[in-house]
């Protein structure tokens, strides 16, 4: 029972952060139709961008407790930078490729990737060498159940998490813009008709995307304390479940990717618990193996059909 | 109203328009007729920015719009009902009712458009709450016209809006784009139909592969020779 509840615990946070990075991919591809590689990079600079605002805070104020607003502050900031880094990608590199056959946007994905990477990499940005977060959860445990701990860090990470995607749900099923992005997706050029402005809407979905990306890297950041290097495997293979999340729940799908995303994390961690912890990879490849063979439109995709 | 010059458009190498003009004046419903192929949808296509005209001028109330995107030209007052229809299948009959009026802030202008719509398709108001993907035929090309009112147009193009459809399903449509017309707004009809065309337009235009062959008050051209072989079927 303890275990059950430790591991469903560790699911639960680990399955929001990859649904909030899931949600990236999918909302990018539901509008353009393409697999934005690049939204890994994104999350690792939402990662380094609140170590470096925070040590830079904790720094210039000298505090000598962490104040209790500061990881919010951060989170904004971090934000604000991979929102911006967001427009640019998609008005630099995928705008004017929009008349363009889809693989040239796909390599160019690639490209934008790789160069963030690398310059993550440079001296003078992130380097080459892991750094730690400073604390901007208090250490505490808040509750405990049987031998279960249930730390202030999970609590305050699982709220943000399911937060963010009650909001985004909100947004894009309950407002106009939300009705926007849902008719962009489905087909620009009518959407066009309707005076939707389409290049807007295509940017507002960047910047929505890549504030959630930095609010996964944050979450991150802050669950593992250590942030490696932006070129680390351990950031693609983070990309690459997320992207996992996103196809098994329906790409293009908000509420897939959510789920696909809570689903992965408890296969992955209930799988580790029970089974065998070297695998934990393998579970997760194997779902998206098993969705792909026999419901390849993922758990909540659906094929249109088109009437005359 | 509107006003086309000399409109050339071209898909890669392959041209599409030579040349055409056409007018439409405020009031009117204008037809233009044609095979498929003819250019009749890249024609309206081209008026309301969806393909860019390699040359020519098209005027909408005095103004140049052929270097407009497509949202800019809906704010001016003009919609347009494209070929297929344009149903959001993803979404359901009162979300799409909604888009049309995405431009548009005058929360009792909606309501009353809203409204219009509903009653000249009462069908609509009955599926309010269904998905649009699950309406048949006729019932998403009632909603296609019922949403570009709620745009609130000046101008309203319709491309195809019997392709199909039943007979019976045909006569409500031209029965409604003559109640739309009745109440103030400009027509520009694009039909393959033409024997349903020319009964309910005042003008018509007939397009050939890309060029304007025969223009004229629509019961003259339904009693010419020409058209009647060629579009009509009477030999």
């Amino acid at each position: 029972m303890d275990q059950f509840l430790q591991t469903l615990m560790g699911a639960l946070a680990i399955g929001s952060l990859y649904a909030l990075i899931a949600l990236g991919y999918t909302m990018v591809y539901g509008i353009l139709k393409f697999i934005n590689f690049a939204h890994s990079d994104v999350v690792v600079l939402g990662a380094w961008g609140s170590l470096v605002f925070a040590r830079w805070a904790e720094r210039t104020a000298g505090w000598s407790q962490t104040p209790w607003y500061l990881g919010g502050v951060v989170l904004i900031a971090a934000m604000v930078l991979c929102g911006t880094v967001g427009f640019l990608v998609e008005r630099l590199a995928y705008k004017p490729l929009r008349r363009a056959p889809r693989i040239n946007v796909l390599i160019t994905a690639i490209g934008v990737s790789l160069f963030l990477q690398n310059t993550g990499q440079l001296e003078a940005v992130f380097g080459t060498r892991p750094a730690s977060i400073p604390r901007l959860v208090g250490d505490r445990t808040i509750a405990q159940i049987g031998l279960v701990k249930i730390e202030m860090l999970d609590v305050v990470g699982l709220f943000t998490a399911l937060s963010f995607m009650l909001g985004l749900d909100w947004l894009v099923f309950r407002t106009k813009i939300g009705r926007a992005m849902r008719a962009v997706s489905f087909n620009p050029q009518t959407a066009g008709l309707m005076g939707v402005p389409v290049d807007r809407v295509i940017s507002f979905t960047f910047v929505l995307g890549s504030m959630l990306a930095a609010t996964g890297g944050f979450l991150w950041a802050l669950k593992y304390s250590q942030v490696n290097q932006p070129a680390d495997t351990g950031w693609t293979l983070l990309g690459l479940k997320a992207f996992v999340a996103a196809v098994v729940g329906g790409i293009g799908n908000v509420r897939g990717a959510m789920l696909g995303g809570l689903a992965i994390g408890l296969l992955e961690q209930f799988g580790s618990a029970y089974l065998s912890s070297s695998l934990s990879d393998v579970y997760v490849f194997s779902l998206l193996i098993v969705v792909l063979l026999f419901r390849p439109s993922g758990i909540l995709g659906s094929t249109a059909v088109e009437k005359v | 109203m509107l006003e086309i010059r000399d409109l050339v458009v071209s898909y890669g190498a392959v041209r599409a328009l030579h040349g055409v003009s056409l007018r439409v004046e405020r009031g009117e419903i204008v037809t233009l007729i044609g095979c498929n192929g003819a250019g009749k949808s890249t024609t309206l296509r081209a008026v309301s920015g969806m393909v860019r005209p390699a040359s020519g001028t098209i005027e909408f109330e005095g103004r140049s719009i052929a270097r407009m995107k497509p949202h800019e030209i809906v704010r001016l007052g003009m919609a347009h009902c494209p070929e297929g229809r344009g149903i959001f299948a993803n979404m359901t009959v009162e979300e799409n009712l909604r888009l049309g009026a995405f431009t548009r802030d005058d929360a009792e202008g909606i309501a009353a458009d809203h409204e219009r719509a509903l009653t000249l398709f009462p069908r609509l108001r009955e599926r309010l709450r269904q998905s649009a993907g699950t309406l048949s035929g006729g019932e998403q090309q009632m909603l296609a016209i019922g949403r570009a009112i709620l745009t609130r147009p000046r101008l309203l193009l319709l491309d195809e809006p019997s392709l199909g459809l039943a007979p019976q399903v045909v006569r409500t449509i031209f029965q409604i784009i003559r109640e739309i017309n009745a109440a103030g707004t400009t027509i520009l009809l694009v039909e393959q139909n033409a024997h349903m065309a020319l009964k309910v337009a005042h003008r018509a235009y007939v397009l050939e592969v890309g060029k304007i062959e025969m223009e004229g008050p629509a019961a003259d051209l339904a009693a010419s020779d020409e058209v009647r072989k060629a579009y009509l079927g009477v030999a």
